[in-house]
């Protein structure tokens, strides 16, 4: 009682001085349970929003994971009928790793993934920088570069399959103004080097514009003071670029590299639709056996094994690039 | 505020070297040129081949039939609807398409929401997980759902696809809704919690009004991702009936040792102009949503 007129007193005059302090003490005094309550209705609303992105996503990635994992170990192959799926061991791992197959796919891949984002992150950056640039008509060029990005794969790679056709496409057409023998080369399904050629020339008119977007974002937020400062300390346009632009754009070129090295990695469709894999199995990469292990051969014991060892590639490409490229403190 | 540097440099130099200025100026606007070209041209080449018949394709191009072909036809658009029964696959490619895109955006938006607001535990987590699920190998996919799918005798259906197609759109779109909802201003939603609204009262009012443009471009990240799927659809369906476009387009043409491009360069043109429309009309809000808050 007397503590509470204690408090009413020094309340009322301070009233006036701070009536902020009051409001705010005066909300959180009284209904107090109420505050908490709305945290705590709020935490149990958030996980109910929470959940069904986590649930399908659970079972679009996880649940294939863990099925592979038990497949890898046991002999699961539909094409033999009723037999039973038994425990094998490691032997489908083993397969694998002695399959000459595979070994090539694997180091195929790797190749390819090396030059694909070599070539592609200086052509992107290059383009972006350009893109960069006011003038009359960059919305257009932004517009039409886009659009490879956007189109399906299948268009990309049937488009490129026509180009490189020797009767329908134009890279002859034009080749033949070079060397009269230029103008009916073959080029898919007949030269192992002039297949990866076509292919790599469709997956990265496809994949370029897309890695030279993130880099011009990463463009955009460097503020123009650097520049101006690095201008006033007498850079040339080289000097800024290499002292100003490449440290700086050092986030957006790690996002750039980390989807560009996994699409590479992981490259399919597009080896799918122009080569089938072939000439033989010359252009057969980790996923296309992947693919062929579980569609054509329907052997699932192998093909987990073969799953695996991607998701074990991916994760490993994520993890030393988000190492690499750790914000430096 | 962009192009710091060459707009810096021509100020300085403007005065005293001109024409190399002007030889800068050309030099750069013809790599523009060439840019364009590259990324274009080849769409002019599809156009021109569909537009051909079937014994020009077999001429081939060179003569009378070079760049710009001698005759025009519109037989091989007719063919692929005709005969090759495009319109089919085509209406099965916007079937999952648009449902992936409605699911994609009401379970984004919600995730998307209580990770930006609502102070889940373990938020960060979450967040990771749902980003590492956007690098899982699709084609270590395929095997363990062709299985599950094949026992619940749910192959060569497209709407399966409705729910595995989620795993290319939900990442992206989780994370650019969560960014765009952290950056509405708080203080609209304090004053509607304030006046006694409820956290889902608020939601519907005062949210989601606001959230229509990065729901938008959610939506058309979606669309598109959901209908240039190859790896699904050849994985998973058997059946010309049940192909979605992309599929159906790698079977046509096919005739003994002879390929018309015709046929499937037409099939080619009808699917990526409903792709350029949204590209031309959205490639800021496109633009803006592929970065949004990727490295910040």
């Amino acid at each position: 009682m007397a503590a509470e007129a204690k408090a009413a007193v020094p309340g009322g005059p301070a009233d006036a001085g701070r009536p902020g302090r009051r409001g705010r003490s005066g909300r959180g005094g009284r209904p107090a349970p109420v505050g908490h309550a709305r945290e705590r209705s709020d935490r149990r609303l958030g996980y109910l929003l929470v959940a069904p992105v986590l649930i399908l996503l659970l079972a679009v990635t996880a649940y294939p994971l863990v099925y592979n994992i038990w497949n890898s170990f046991h002999f699961d192959n539909l094409s033999y009928g009723n037999l039973p799926h038994k425990w094998v061991g490691v032997q489908n791992y083993t397969a694998m790793f002695k399959s000459s197959q595979w070994v090539s796919a694997l180091e195929r891949t790797v190749i390819f993934t090396v030059v694909t984002i070599v070539l592609d992150v200086v052509i992107a950056l290059g383009l972006a920088l350009m893109m960069h640039r006011k003038f009359r008509g960059r919305g257009f060029l932004r517009a039409a570069v886009l659009v490879p990005w956007a189109v399906p794969t299948v268009v990309s790679a049937m488009l490129w399959k026509t180009m490189f056709d020797p009767r329908s496409g134009f890279v002859d057409y034009f080749l033949a103004a070079f060397h009269p023998a230029w103008a009916s080369l073959s080029w898919l399904g007949a030269s192992v080097d002039r297949s990866w050629i076509a292919i790599f020339v469709a997956d990265s008119w496809k994949n370029i514009p897309f890695v030279a977007i993130i880099l011009l974002a990463g463009l955009q937020v460097i503020p123009n003071d650097v520049y101006e400062a690095a201008r006033i300390d007498g850079a040339n346009w080289w000097q800024s670029f290499r002292r100003v632009t490449l440290p700086m754009l050092r986030p957006a070129l790690s996002v750039a590299l980390i989807f560009r090295t996994l699409q590479a990695l992981l490259v399919f469709d597009v080896i799918y639709i122009m080569t089938g894999g072939g000439p033989g199995n010359s252009t057969q990469t980790l996923s296309f056996l992947s693919f062929q292990t579980f569609i054509t051969s329907t052997d699932f014991g192998e093909g987990g094994a073969m799953s695996l060892m991607l998701v074990v590639l991916a994760l490993a490409v994520s993890f030393v690039y988000v190492r690499a490229f750790r914000p430096q403190t | 505020m962009t192009a710091a540097v060459p707009a810096v440099r021509h100020r300085r130099r403007s005065g005293q070297s001109d024409p190399a200025k002007i030889i800068r100026e050309i030099l750069f606007y013809l790599a523009v040129v060439i840019v364009i070209l590259i990324a274009l041209f080849p769409f002019y080449w599809i156009l021109r081949t569909a537009l051909e018949s079937n014994s020009q394709v077999s001429a081939g191009v060179g003569g009378a039939n070079g760049i710009i072909p001698s005759h025009l036809s519109g037989a091989a658009f007719r063919s692929v609807f005709s005969q090759q029964g495009f319109l089919t696959p085509l209406r099965n490619s916007i079937i999952v398409a648009l449902a992936t895109t409605v699911v994609t955006v009401i379970v984004a938006a919600m995730a998307g929401y209580a990770l930006a607001r609502l102070k889940i535990r373990g938020a960060g987590a979450i967040l990771g997980f749902i980003l590492l699920a956007g690098f899982f190998p699709v084609l270590a996919m395929i095997g363990p759902l062709f299985l599950l799918l094949r026992s619940l005798s749910m192959l060569d259906s497209i709407y399966p696809l409705i729910i595995v197609y989620l795993v290319y759109t939900l990442p992206i779109s989780t994370w650019l809704l969560k960014n765009f909802f952290e950056q509405i201003p708080s203080e609209l939603e304090d004053a509607a919690l304030t006046d006694g609204a409820t956290r889902l009262q608020t939601l519907r009012r005062v949210v989601i009004p606001v959230a229509v443009p990065g729901v938008f471009t959610a939506a058309i990240l979606s669309f598109i991702l959901a209908w240039n799927d190859f790896a699904f659809a050849v994985s998973f369906l058997t059946s010309p009936p049940h192909f979605t476009a992309p599929l159906a387009i790698t079977t046509f043409g096919q005739s003994g040792f002879q390929t018309y491009y015709n046929l499937i360069d037409a099939a080619v043109v009808i699917i990526s102009i409903p792709i350029a429309l949204i590209v031309l009309f959205a490639q800021r809000r496109i633009v803006s949503g592929l970065t949004a808050g990727s490295f910040r």
